[in-house]
């Protein structure tokens, strides 16, 4: 039984070309569980700044996820501008500002509340709290709320596209890349 | 030897099979029509040499009643679903008309619009049926100096030949009849959804969507009623009935379905082949792909058989 | 409980659990196969691959596949593809293999009706091999109505009709079988589950038993000889490997099995990049449409012959006969009256029988899928005749053969 049913040279060539095939058909069925161009093309989402009212969150999707957007009063700027750590976080669009930011907590993904009269958020799931412009104000939480990738295209903000200014944010470490 | 005798007689009735069930059937159903090569035999040649300025003057004066030129300024007279359900189908705008359609058939179409469709099994005057477009009968000059100018212009508005992407030649030879409901990719870019009444946009509401919706269902009612059964989308035409029959069947529908409401196309040879390569954009986008890939694997193949052949010789040298 | 001792390595503690090396001698090296054959007995390997290329492509269409009246036909020619990476390739994979494994089952099948290996205690290899032929035949045939096309849909329509049986107008059985009056939505749906699972489950436990049913009588050879195998394996092993009749399964039997297989799949592909309508029938590309039944229909060519017996006959007798040609090749080695289990050309009218039969079945095929005008119905209904005919006239020429 010992050399008889071993393989020879060719043997083994012959089972290296048969390697080869099937590593290269893995390729093909890890391309088949790649999303598709139609999910992709579906990963930006455009909205129209001008819609929105002072102090009234409005939830908007993208990639299937919540995305907060909070239109700024000019007394939550005022107390911005004393934070700067909070100012960074706004979005400037035309004149006003925006909070925009991804609606899961950075604890463990619930989607927390607004409460539009003490203007901050809070995760009922394991209490986490967040002021208005979606900076982490209690843990557990580890972090503010995370920012989308966005442009700014005149009175429109483009989600998806990452433009200078979400650019600057992941330098500074605003945020993380969501 | 005796290995390579039982080969050959396998070989034989797999192929004597094949071709009795694939070539010899499909003789047997579907008669063979030969392409003309869109040269539009029973159409007179254009004696007359064109101005398209005086052109330009005929067609404002004559065809801007019903259709639009946005090349030129001129938008519809009326929305793509009023204007089916006056006259049964949107009547085209006429920017790209000049390059989609073959010279000598926009004349002819001009001057006797059922005879050029080769529909006059529908419309007939003597029965009162007058085809939606007005023929034209001249403005008091040559008729057919005045066609030849009415040509001309078209023409030079017209994007050249090589400035006219697949998906133009679809939308203005066969697009207000025909949608496609497949979605594209063509160079990097998704494009949407064809309808009779253009693209479906994307909508962010709901009740937009539906307001759409309303709209090519109201076009598509009209041009039931108008074509006797609603002609059909085309996403898969190109796998379902492949180049040669498309393209006879363009040139001349008569060819295979006698007393069809579907009237002659009149596109010109290069257009026909552009409108081929948009439904295989549409229906066959990974032609490309299916090539390139299966010149690799037919490489490969090869070589593992070659490989597999040696390997055997190698174990058998010490059967023998 | 057995005794185990502390393992010297990795091949020695398995060795010691599973016995890896019996199975690998019982399996594979020591599992004999007689030396006398030609690449036709490779077809078993040929069909073990392109059953794999059927299972796998299969495993990566069903994650994109929708079973929805409305939506299979969009999944299957715009998301599976056009948007699926290599969701294309999947596809023409798998149709041209679910046909081209039907050619190779037919080669396969008339390979075992030349060389006799069907008798003298080969039964159960012919009758688990009628099996998988009818499991597969299930298998296409369910999977044909998944597309949703248009020849998905009055495949659906005509074949089920058949279960009403004619003159009986079971109409109840056929509403049992569609679970609707029409084929829709339940109707995609319980063949859906027959495609993708019942009928896959029974063909890997009946690829186990036709594999079992080899072991004892062990595989035939060219001339029908008789081989005493545990004396040529001990001849083998004491080295005389070139005077033994006999050969491993395990390299010996491999290495020609892939040589065989390698020329196969140099055909196979070019099938699958370039020459793909004859199993991806145009018309399919048509959404299914109830009102509209399409100008030609047939089935997939390798239904063409028992299809053919069907059509010249009234329904009634036609559905008889249809019913004979399905289960008649299962009587073979009961109808097979000599003891002989040598190749046809020495068996005399044996050998007219064979090759009557197969030109008759290919002249079947033929008349099953050209329109039923004219003189192509009176071939078709000669040919039926004489399929009928040869199997009735089987037991008697066999009876009179002579022992060879």
């Amino acid at each position: 039984m010992k050399n008889s049913s071993r393989r020879g040279f060719m043997g083994k060539a012959f089972g290296a070309v048969a390697g080869v095939g099937a590593v290269a058909s893995l390729y093909a069925m890890k391309r088949t569980w790649d999303p598709l161009p139609s999910v992709k093309a579906a990963g930006f989402t455009t909205l129209d700044m001008s819609a929105y009212k002072e102090n009234e969150l409005v939830t908007e999707k993208w990639r299937g996820k919540p995305i907060f957007v909070l239109k700024q009063t000019a007394d939550m700027i005022e107390k911005a501008k004393n934070n700067p750590k909070d100012m960074d976080r706004l979005i400037k669009v035309g004149n006003d500002y925006f909070m925009v930011c991804l609606g899961l907590c950075t604890h463990l993904g619930c989607i927390p509340g607004y409460d539009a009269d003490e203007k901050s958020f809070l995760c009922a799931c394991h209490g986490g709290m967040y002021d208005f412009t979606g900076d982490v104000t209690k843990a557990p939480p580890p972090r503010g709320l995370d920012i989308p990738p966005f442009k700014i295209d005149g009175n429109k903000l483009v989600l998806g596209e990452e433009g200078p200014e979400y650019k600057k944010m992941l330098e500074t470490g605003v945020t993380l890349k969501a | 030897m005796k290995e390579l005798l039982i080969l050959a007689v396998v070989t034989f009735f797999t192929l004597v099979t094949y071709y009795l069930v694939e070539p010899f059937a499909h003789s047997q159903m579907h008669k063979h029509i030969e392409s003309e090569g869109f040269a539009y035999k029973d159409i007179p040649a254009l004696t007359k040499k064109g101005d398209a300025t005086r052109g330009a003057d005929l067609v404002a004066a004559n065809c801007t009643g019903c259709h639009g030129i946005e090349k030129a300024g001129m938008p519809a007279p009326m929305d793509p679903v009023s204007a089916a359900q006056s006259f049964g189908v949107n009547p085209p705008d006429l920017s790209n008309a000049g390059t989609v359609f073959d010279a000598k058939f926009l004349a002819a179409l001009i001057k006797d619009p059922a005879k050029a469709l080769m529909v006059e099994h529908k419309f007939d005057p003597a029965k009162g049926k007058m085809h939606p477009m007005v023929p034209f009968y001249g403005a008091g000059g040559d008729l057919d100096q005045e066609v030849a100018d009415m040509v001309a212009y078209l023409q030079s508005i017209a994007p050249k030949q090589e400035e006219l992407t697949p998906a133009m030649a679809f939308e203005t030879a066969c697009g207000r009849c025909h949608a496609i409901h497949y979605p594209y990719n063509k160079d990097g870019k998704l494009h949407a959804a064809w309808t009779q009444i253009g693209e479906k946009p994307a909508f962010k509401k709901k009740q937009d969507e539906l307001a759409f919706e309303q709209k090519v269902l109201d076009y598509q009612d009209a041009l039931k009623k108008y074509m006797g059964t609603l002609p059909p989308d085309l996403s898969m035409y190109i796998r379902s009935r492949g180049e040669h029959y498309i393209k006879t069947f363009v040139e001349n529908p008569q060819n295979y379905l006698k007393g069809t409401a579907m009237p002659r196309v009149g596109v010109s040879a290069e257009s026909a082949e552009k409108v081929i390569e948009h439904l295989e954009d549409v229906g066959d986008s990974k032609r490309h792909e299916r090539e390139s890939v299966g010149r690799y694997v037919m490489i490969y193949i090869i070589i593992f058989a070659i490989f597999a052949i040696l390997w055997k010789k190698e174990v058998w040298r010490d059967l023998h | 409980m057995a005794h185990f001792t502390k393992a010297k390595s990795l091949h020695d503690w398995l060795n010691q659990r599973l016995a890896i090396d019996t199975l690998r001698r019982v399996l594979a090296t020591e599992y004999w196969i007689p030396k006398n054959i030609n690449f036709l007995w490779a077809m078993g390997m040929v069909l073990a691959i392109t059953f794999g290329l059927l299972l796998v492509s299969g495993i990566f269409l069903l994650m994109y596949y929708q079973p929805n009246v409305d939506l299979a036909f969009d999944s299957v020619n715009y998301t599976i593809m056009q948007e699926v990476g290599y969701g294309w390739l999947w596809r023409h994979i798998h149709g041209v293999a679910a046909s081209v494994v039907f050619l190779i089952i037919y080669i396969h099948m008339f390979t075992g009706i030349y060389y006799g290996s069907y008798k003298n205690g080969r039964e159960m290899i012919w009758i688990s091999g009628m099996l998988l032929f009818v499991a597969f035949s299930a298998e296409a045939f369910s999977g044909y109505m998944l597309p949703w096309g248009q020849m998905s849909y009055w495949a659906g329509m005509v074949i089920t009709n058949l279960f009403a049986g004619g003159s009986l107008h079971a109409d109840g059985l056929v509403e049992w079988i569609r679970g609707d009056y029409v084929p829709g939505q339940a109707f995609l749906n319980r063949f859906f589950m027959l495609h993708v699972l019942l009928i896959p489950l029974a063909i890997l436990g009946l690829i186990g038993l036709h594999f079992g049913a080899l072991r004892i009588p062990h595989v035939n050879n060219q001339d029908g000889e008789e081989i005493d195998f545990d004396a040529e394996a001990k001849k083998y092993l004491s080295g005389d490997k070139a005077g033994s009749k006999v050969i491993r399964f395990v390299n010996d039997f491999l290495a020609k099995d892939m040589m065989v297989v390698g020329i196969f799949l140099i055909l196979f592909f070019y099938l699958v990049f370039y020459h793909y309508d004859f199993a991806m029938d145009p018309v399919n590309f048509d959404p299914a449409d109830g009102l509209k039944t399409p100008a030609h229909i047939y089935p997939e060519w390798y239904f063409l012959w028992s299809y053919e017996i069907l059509r010249p006959f009234s329904t009634d007798v036609g559905l008889i006969a249809f019913a004979f040609a399905q289960v008649i090749f299962f009587a073979l080695p009961f109808l097979d009256k000599s003891p002989n289990a040598v190749p046809a050309s020495r068996r005399g009218l044996f050998k007219v029988w064979f090759w009557l039969m197969l030109i008759d079945m290919i002249i079947l095929t033929a008349m099953g899928k050209v329109p039923p005008e004219g003189v192509f119905s009176t071939i078709g209904l000669y040919a039926a005749l004489t399929f009928i005919g040869l199997w009735i006239a089987l037991p008697i020429i066999t009876k009179f053969e002579k022992k060879a």
